[in-house]
């Protein structure tokens, strides 16, 4: 199923001037606050109208402004999960649950009913009434009302940014498996890069109400381009690699295409494929094979692209075998060592830059 | 209780009754166009529905008798088309009850739908609810206390009420004879208030139990509402 939209929404002098594409599997929608990325939600979901434009799901015109259509939010089979889950206080889980059954195109099975409630593990909820219900617990319920509605495309409203830590990693894993099992389309709305590591396929950065920068995730973070569009503290690269050994000492290594990279201990077995964020702040480049650091990742990479802004930092884009990486450094640095694109150099990442919550199976 | 003071009694919980209960509908209604809805004419929507409260009484029976007496410019057609008859009957009596009662229970209800979060309304939409399902699943459940409220309120409006009443339909017995005006009638007799007094007590208790009733169902629909 696949979301075509391009449409201006002026919301009380904010203009969200939105144009995106989102195919199957996870779309991560990320923006800092105040970025529109909750009104572009609403504006597929038939929450706000936007004033001109498109909005096309699989065949089907949600929203058509030069031809006056305007399907109503109950048809348009679109999934909501709220920041604030809004459960039906005066329903129980079960007939929260119910609820959506019930004006479901097709409504699921019993078994399906079942199989979801386990991998939600809302089983001894059902009984409950929503104030008796943790954040975490009801945000899995949420989840649970919005699938049984048997929606085309699910969306998702920053769904742990209401939950602390612990709760948050009680949840991801959840959303992990919908998106390994389902065939569902997703957007994803957050502002956690570590969200966007585990859940990820396609990204949309989103500035001041426009889409500024989208594709395959990995393509997007990986463009030195962008780092000033996702912010210079969240901006990094999305490798991939392969668990290969976990030492004594705390530490695991994962193989890349071209180089081993040693972290701290990581979840998951030894062969296990992993995807994992290397922040461009926490690159240092290297014109020779370092010695007598205390680092322990050192990768010989190959200069791609050096992108100078108006500001201090420079944005490098490198390749290591098959993965690319970013790194910014200074542009006093980049004087002093004359770095030039084509050239090759040594990546040096330190090992406690890359913490478990920036590894994701994959 | 006499058989006298019973006849009187029922007939002012028959009257009360229906005022609330018939005029509820229209009270819902409204209070839901005027708190949710946006149309032209609006405000004087919301005056209408607050004159009974404003006017004297006598202004708002003579007002009924006009449009509702057997001469009325409804009345007549009422009466030929369907044969509702409200002149000099109980059922004027509890017309008139019910709409000085409408604009409390208004109010309360207007409360009500003005307080409901309207992001569950929006999430009952996305899961396929059509606007006529989101309000009768969601919103009227939700607002069950306000309700509640509303039809005391209108209850106690139409239980004690007397001077629309006494204007609109007189004061029969057996008729249109209730609480107050007979508890008037009587103190307008000389040594009658001895028996006024007992019809004041028997009002008095009626009012507490209702109130104490009212109490105990609003308590348990918050709870429901509130989720616990």
């Amino acid at each position: 199923m696949s979301l075509r939209l391009d449409f201006k929404l002026n919301l009380d002098g904010f203009v969200l001037d939105a144009q995106m594409n989102a195919g199957a599997g996870t779309t991560v929608l990320f923006g800092h606050s105040g970025s529109g990325k909750t009104s572009l939600i609403n504006a597929v979901a038939g929450i706000s109208t936007p004033q001109s434009g498109r909005i096309v799901l699989g065949d089907r015109v949600l929203f058509d402004a030069a031809r006056k259509i305007n399907v109503p939010m109950h048809q348009r089979r679109i999934g909501y999960v709220f920041q604030d889950a809004r459960l039906f206080p005066h329903l129980s889980v079960s007939q929260n649950l119910d609820f959506a059954g019930r004006y479901a195109k097709e409504p699921s099975k019993p078994y399906e009913r079942e199989h979801l409630i386990e991998i939600l593990g809302i089983g001894p909820l059902l009984a409950r009434r929503p104030a008796a219900l943790s954040g975490g617990e009801k945000q899995r319920v949420a989840l649970g009302r919005a699938l049984l509605s048997k929606p085309e495309l699910l969306l998702l409203d920053e769904p742990l940014a209401a939950l602390d830590q612990a709760r948050k990693q009680e949840i991801l894993p959840y959303f992990e498996k919908l998106r390994a099992q389902n065939g569902l389309a997703m957007i994803y709305v957050t502002h956690d890069m570590s969200e966007i590591v585990r859940l990820a396929d396609h990204l949309v950065v989103l500035r001041d109400g426009q889409c500024v920068a989208q594709g395959l995730a990995e393509d997007v973070l990986a463009n030195p381009a962008n780092i000033k569009l996702i912010g210079v503290q969240d901006a990094g690269a999305l490798v991939r690699g392969v668990i290969h050994e976990h030492c004594d000492d705390g530490l695991s290594t994962i193989r890349l295409s071209s180089a081993m990279l040693t972290v701290p201990r990581v979840h998951g077995p030894v062969g296990q494929h992993v995807r994992m964020r290397l922040r461009a702040q926490d690159v240092i480049l290297s014109l020779t094979a370092p010695q007598g650091l205390s680092s322990q990742n050192a990768i010989e990479a190959q200069i791609t692209k050096i992108l100078k802004g108006r500001g201090p930092g420079v944005a490098v884009g490198l390749r290591a075998g098959s993965d690319r990486l970013i790194a910014r450094i200074t542009a006093r640095a980049l004087d002093q060592m004359q770095l030039k694109e084509g050239q090759k150099i040594w990546a040096i990442v330190k090992a406690n830059a890359v913490p478990p919550a920036a590894i994701a199976g994959g | 209780m006499t058989g006298a003071e019973l006849a009187i009694v029922a007939l002012s919980l028959k009257v009360a009754i229906c005022a609330a209960l018939f005029s509820l509908p229209f009270a819902i209604l409204t209070a839901w166009a005027l708190a949710r809805g946006a149309f032209p004419g609006k405000s004087i929507l919301n005056i209408l529905v607050h004159l009974p409260l404003v006017l004297p009484p006598v202004v708002t029976g003579y007002g009924l008798l006009i449009l509702f007496g057997k001469q009325g410019v409804l009345g007549g057609p009422l009466e030929a088309w369907f044969g509702i008859s409200f002149a000099f009957r109980w059922t004027g009596a509890a017309l008139a009850a019910g709409v000085m009662g409408f604009p409390l229970m208004v109010r309360a209800i207007r409360l009500g739908f003005e307080s409901v979060d309207q992001g569950l309304e929006q999430a009952a939409a996305t899961l396929g609810a059509s606007k006529r399902a989101v309000f009768g699943r969601v919103t009227l459940p939700l607002i069950t206390p306000a309700i509640l409220t509303g039809v005391v309120l209108g209850f106690a409006k139409a239980i004690g009420e007397f001077g629309a009443t006494i204007t609109f339909v007189a004061s029969i017995p057996g008729q249109t004879e209730t609480l107050p005006s007979a508890i008037y009638t009587l103190l307008q007799v000389p040594g009658g208030e001895t028996a006024a007094l007992r019809l004041i007590l028997l009002s008095v208790a009626i009012s507490i139990a209702a109130l104490v009733l009212s109490e105990m169902l609003a308590r348990r629909a918050a709870k429901r509402v509130a989720g616990i």
